[in-house]
């Protein structure tokens, strides 16, 4: 399609700056009333309660992301305009043109990033008979089939093994429905009634926004919206040159690991070189693992969007459009692990996103210490408990920990947050224990597992839990268990994750550190997960005695510890 | 007779609403708020002596700002062996979702959280029973570290509470004040970071909370008033003075709901029991939803980012759009508004107190909205030059604009992001906005009222009659409320019937005596009953009110809702009793608001001030009217302004204003 097709304007006639910021609100609240409109009726609670889910407006010839929701998770702002440049691409290679009242769906990531589960609805927006933009819808489905129920499969060599791929097919056609596709995806599911409630949502939140962009266009007109759009994403893009300019032209690397992934047994490098040239960013990962063989893959789409995440991370007033990213260059190797081609298994790709930014954030420090923050915990660990009742009935618990995250210029770091690429809440300890045959036995921070700095690291957590049903069988994927979240600017490294379980004679680890299937725990068996924190800001040295002091008396950090990283000088702190 | 006295203490003034229903009258007082001691504000509020007052409910932020200000008690906790640290561990969140900075500072520092062996398993069973000697020697040890309120957090309690009652009784064997709480007294719910920080936070607000509302109870006594003295809680019910000290945790929002209640009564009494309000204060706009009268509640809150209270409470969204709030180009040249705010102090750049940014205050200033030679409150006059340099620096010369139409441009974002909150606090709810009235209260709220219905799509406004004493007047108006709450978490196939009932006759036989305590009068008495229910296998519930407490009864009651919120139900799914929660509801007689209507007498002339140039778009001589001077059934076409002690209404082109018979201004167009 050519622009003239697509309806809009060329070259953006000037916008007066009322109506623009005036526009600016009214769409980026179109967005979030599709967020708040599926988080209201999705049935699955990982959409309604975990927010794992995103809505937005894309460029009708580009796909570009032109206004995003902004009550979905981080990750999704910028791997949505991936989904709609893959229905684009569908169109082009069937040779066939968007209808009004289209409905595409489908999960295939590596074709719209991040896993299987993110269920993909594109829909094309048309005023006057003529494409205006896309709207895009992507929730987390509970469970698409493959080897175990709710796709998080670590054995995992290839995508079928996960899930079923569905690519970009017609769910609706010029308003007109195909139960044909719909039956395919409802055969597909180990939970349909689940998968129905979501897929309505979504349609819903997608008709949503096409009621709220008539009553839009109705009122401003198509040009004058039209403008807007192009006026906010040369704004994006102003903003971030400007960003960009104000830090020091030159080239900074970093470089850190994945432990393995799960099926092999070897370090997997991620490596990037950061270059500042006036206002130009440019990210080169050349140097990092090829494709693995385990699900710690992602796709090349999954690598663009985790650069804006860690970018808007860095600098947290730009706005969520795609203009943000014109004064910046990826390279990423074609076939690496960061771009590897289907049917790479990708389910683990939350480990290796969170080891981009990691690196990122490192070289980024090197550039200008005061805008990064240090590493954060690094780690997902999704752990599994699987068993059956007294009753003989089955249960399975999934849940993914928390960790500490890295301390900045300004401060020291988060005990016990979330992952920088989520926004989940953990389940509380009484609703586990109320669900599954399992007491926690610990629950708590953990001390000196903190990079030391200027400003301390946030502390990790230690989750220890028993099983006292019959037994169960446990897996777990996690990473950082050999290589430490790292500190900035002088700061210490965090503490690794340790998993340990009951085995036949006594407490073991993973022969892979941090991941393992097939567990087996007899009733009164315990797993322990101890997970990093975040990495230290700035020289130790210059920490404050008395803030040394007070980390001791919390029982934040041990004696030993302080003695080891700041000197014994905060036993003299008043 | 009674002689009802409402009195909201605000951050800036302690508002009066006083209600003689022997010579129907009403008063309405504002007098500064003091400090540190606002009893003092109250008691001048009062003014004329209490010893006629029959009632006086009390509306307070006192709980909100000693969280915000984080000048609580220094609180002691006794929890689970392996679980001192669920109050810093919250439920693994973060400030902000982008940047990655900011730490959590809990209430309770971790050398004052201490761990006794003991453990309930979820079921109920006690696996570990309580070591009481361990408890009494953490109890000292609080004690003696200098802990002058103590919190028992013992995990499942919830689910049986016997380990943590002993233990808590061994507390307070040895504690020298009643400042001592356990989890399962004040919330038996499932979720224990939500029960132990609610626990701790009403630890946290117990001492001086308490003292507080006993300063003020002595005072009174000491004036000669018998009566009765009450709280407004957050859910917009009252609870006796002596409740509100036990569970200060409960008035966290107390003022901003009773200002939505009163809403509430005064749009529903108009015929438009579907409405929106928003308040426009200093540095927020906060927004509420009204239907069928009944004001939306929210089954938690955070105060502060972390600080988070589970207790019903009137649900209230807010955003940074106040009349305080300073407008600013970014480097991208888009206008912004907020979320910094200039607030009161130093205020807005007409007041003249050091603050050289404009505010959304200062373009309603240059554009001739607010009169700056008498404005609202007890502000000297305003400065509009000062105003008018500061939109020329910050946004007209950037954005290349007239002073005016840098001022109409800051008011046109500063109105679009407001609307924008009255669209989305619907849509979340589920409803279509443009069915709602739209209520404006607050000092700032009508100069923003015609706005509001142009760009939602809101068929009118209601102005109530003062506004600016909307939460006093909650006070006087608000129903006594007892809630409770029990987890059952139960398969309702499995679900005793006969325990549901007794389950329900305790917890509203202990709503009556809390009622019965207070001697105040009745219409009556009602009990609602809701289910928090779900599938097996969900963690969100839906709130099912049940009427009839069968297992049967039930099922038909939660396909309703459930279909009612998802349009459709879950085949073959397992319905699951989560909670039970009642509210023993004692309604007050509610007070004629037609007390309120204009005098006989009045006209149209009579009310009439002259003309002011405002500018709408471009210059207007708009008519000014002395609003409470205007009769019943008086309409006045804008442009016009309508003036009066506590706020400024703006009836712009387009639009009139009607006086209805309680001496609301409804705003419509024309």
């Amino acid at each position: 399609m050519s622009d003239d097709d697509a309806g809009r304007t060329g070259g953006a006639p000037p916008i007066d700056p009322v109506t623009l910021a005036v526009l600016s609100g009214r769409l980026e609240q179109i967005a979030d009333e599709m967020d708040a409109t599926l988080f209201r009726s999705a049935f699955n609670p990982i959409i309604a309660e975990a927010h794992d889910a995103s809505h937005g407006l894309y460029h009708a010839a580009t796909g570009d992301t032109l206004v995003q929701g902004k009550q979905g998770l981080p990750i999704f702002v910028g791997v949505m305009s991936f989904a709609v440049r893959a229905v684009i691409a569908a169109h082009d290679e069937r040779g066939i043109e968007p209808l009004d009242g289209d409905v595409w769906v489908f999960n295939d990531a590596h074709l719209g990033g991040t896993h299987l589960n993110d269920m993909r609805l594109v829909r094309p927006y048309f005023r006057d008979g003529r494409l205006f933009c896309w709207l895009a819808s992507v929730g987390h489905w509970h469970d698409l089939g493959g080897g175990v129920p709710g796709n998080y499969n670590p054995a995992a060599t290839d995508a079928f093994m996960e899930a079923v791929v569905i690519p970009p097919v017609r769910l609706v056609r010029a308003g007109e429905p195909c139960p044909d596709i719909r039956a395919v995806l409802m055969r597909n599911t180990r939970l349909p009634a689940s998968a129905e409630g979501d897929l309505n949502g979504q349609l819903g939140a997608l008709d949503l926004g096409v009621r709220r962009m008539d009553a839009l266009l109705d009122e401003y007109g198509a040009a004058t919206v039209d403008a807007a759009l192009a006026a906010l994403a040369d704004r994006a893009e102003v903003l971030m040159r400007d960003a960009v300019a104000s830090l020091p032209d030159g080239t900074w690397e970093a470089a850190d690991f994945l432990d393995n992934d799960g099926i092999v047994d070897e370090p997997l490098p991620v490596r990037v070189a950061l270059t500042v040239a006036g206002d130009r960013l440019t990210l080169d990962f050349d140097g990092t693992a090829p494709r693995a063989r385990g699900p710690v893959n992602i796709a090349r789409p999954t690598a663009i969007a985790t650069a804006y995440v860690a970018i808007k991370h860095l600098f947290p007033d730009l706005p969520a459009n795609a203009g943000v990213m014109r004064p910046v260059d990826m390279r990423v190797p074609d076939g690496c692990l960061l771009a590897a081609d289907f049917p790479a298994p990708v389910g683990g790709y939350t480990e290796t996103i969170l080891r981009m930014i990691d690196v990122v954030f490192r070289a980024m420090a090197r550039a200008a210490p005061d805008r990064a923050v240090a590493n954060a915990y690094g780690t997902i660990n999704a752990l599994s408990l699987a068993g059956r009742r007294a009753d003989g009935s089955p249960w399975v618990m999934f849940s993914f920990f928390g960790g500490g995250h890295g301390a900045a210029a300004d401060g020291d770091g988060l005990n016990h947050g979330n992952a920088p690429i989520s926004t989940a809440t953990i389940p509380p300890v009484e609703i586990l224990e109320a669900a599954y045959p399992i007491a926690f036995r610990q629950w708590a921070l953990r001390p000196d597992s903190a990079g030391a700095g200027t400003h301390r690291g946030g502390l990790g957590a230690t989750y220890e839990l028993e099983v006292l049903g019959a037994g169960a069988t446990a897996f777990l994927f996690g990473e950082r268990g050999r290589h430490a979240p790292k500190g900035v600017a002088g700061g210490g490294d965090a503490t690794r994750n340790v998993f340990t379980y009951d085995g036949p004679d006594g407490p073991a680890h993973p022969p892979m550190a941090s991941k393992m299937v097939g567990i087996p725990l007899a009733r009164g068996g315990r797993v322990r997960l101890d997970t990093p924190g975040g990495g230290g800001h700035g020289p130790a040295a210059a920490r404050d005695p008395a803030a040394v002091a007070g980390d001791v008396a919390a029982g934040y950090v041990s004696p030993a510890a302080a003695d080891r990283d700041y000197g014994t000088i905060w036993r003299s702190a008043p | 007779m009674t002689r009802i006295a409402g009195v909201d203490v605000g951050g800036t003034f302690t508002d009066v609403f006083l209600l003689d229903e022997g010579t129907g009258r009403a008063t309405v007082r504002k007098v500064p708020t003091s400090r540190p001691d606002q009893s003092e504000g109250f008691l001048a509020g009062l003014g004329d002596g209490v010893d006629g007052l029959t009632t006086i409910v009390h509306g307070t932020t006192a709980g909100t700002n000693a969280l915000l200000e984080r000048k609580g008690a220094r609180v002691g906790v006794i929890t689970t062996q392996g679980f001192r640290d669920v109050l810093e561990m919250r439920r693994r969140d973060r400030p902000r979702t982008w940047g990655l900075r900011g730490i959590f500072v809990p209430v309770v520092a971790r050398p004052d959280r201490l761990e006794v062996p003991e453990r309930t398993l979820a079921d109920g069973t006690v696996e570990v029973p309580v070591d009481v000697a361990a408890v009494g020697t953490a109890a000292r040890a609080l004690l003696d570290a200098g802990c002058t309120a103590c919190a028992v957090l013992f995990v499942n309690a919830y689910a049986e509470p016997s380990n943590e009652a002993a233990a808590v009784a061994a507390v307070r064997a040895v504690w020298p004040n009643p400042h001592v709480a356990a989890s399962h007294e004040i919330l038996p719910e499932i979720r224990e970071f939500e029960r132990f920080s609610t626990t701790a936070l009403n630890a946290y607000l117990q001492p001086e909370l308490s003292a507080y509302l006993e300063r003020l109870s002595g005072a009174l006594t000491a004036g000669g008033f018998g009566g009765e003295f009450l709280v407004v809680q957050s859910n917009g019910g009252v609870m006796s003075a002596a409740d509100a000290g036990r569970l200060p945790v409960r008035t966290a929002l107390s003022g901003p709901a009773a200002g939505v209640i009163a809403a509430a009564h005064i749009a529903t009494e108009a015929g438009y029991p579907d409405v929106i309000t928003g308040d426009v204060g200093g540095t927020s706009f906060d927004v509420s939803l009204v239907k069928d009268g009944v004001a939306a509640q929210a089954a938690q809150t955070s105060i502060d980012f972390g600080l988070v209270i589970r207790a019903p409470m009137t649900e209230i969204a807010t955003i940074g759009a106040g009349g305080g709030s300073i407008a600013w180009v970014d480097r991208g040249g888009l206008l912004n508004i907020g979320p910094e705010s200039a607030g009161s102090t130093p205020g807005p750049a007409a007041y003249g107190r050091g603050n050289d940014r404009p505010t959304v205050t200062d373009a309603n200033v240059v554009l001739g909205r607010i009169d700056a030679d008498t404005p609202i409150g007890d502000l000297p006059r305003l400065d509009a030059d000062a105003a008018g340099r500061a939109i020329d620096a910050h946004v007209g010369t950037p954005l290349g604009l007239s002073r005016e139409d840098a001022a109409e441009a800051i008011l046109t974002v500063a109105n679009a992001r407001m609307a924008g909150a009255l669209r989305l606090m619907s849509i979340e709810r589920g409803h279509d906005p443009t069915r709602f009235a739209y209520m404006p209260f607050g000092g700032g709220g009508a100069l923003h009222a015609c706005a509001m219905l142009r760009e939602v799509g809101i068929g009118r406004a209601v102005v109530p009659r003062h506004p600016g004493v909307t939460s006093a007047l909650g006070c006087v108006i608000a129903d006594m409320r007892a809630d409770q709450v029990q987890t059952l978490n139960v398969a309702l196939d499995r679900l005793d019937e006969g325990d549901l009932a007794a389950r329900v006759e305790v917890q509203r036989s202990v709503g009556q005596a809390r009622l019965d305590a207070a001697r105040i009068p009745f219409d009556g008495v009602d009990l609602l009953v809701e289910l928090d229910m779900a599938y097996a296998g969900q963690t969100h519930t839906v709130a099912v009110p049940v009427f009839v407490l069968t297992r049967a009864a039930i099922a038909d009651a939660f396909d309703m809702t459930y279909r009612a919120t998802f349009d459709r139900l879950l085949p073959g799914g397992v319905r699951r009793v989560m909670n039970l929660r009642t509210t023993v509801l004692g309604r007050r007689p509610r007070f004629d608001l037609s007390l309120l209507a204009p005098v006989p007498g009045a006209s149209l002339d009579g009310a009439a001030k002259g003309t002011r140039r405002v500018h709408l778009g471009g210059w207007h001589d708009a008519a000014v009217l002395d609003r409470l001077a205007l009769p019943v059934d008086a309409v006045v076409p804008g442009p016009a302004i309508l003036e009066q002690p506590d706020t400024t209404i703006l009836v712009e082109p387009g639009f009139a204003a009607r006086i209805d018979r309680f001496g609301n201004a409804i705003l419509e167009r024309t």
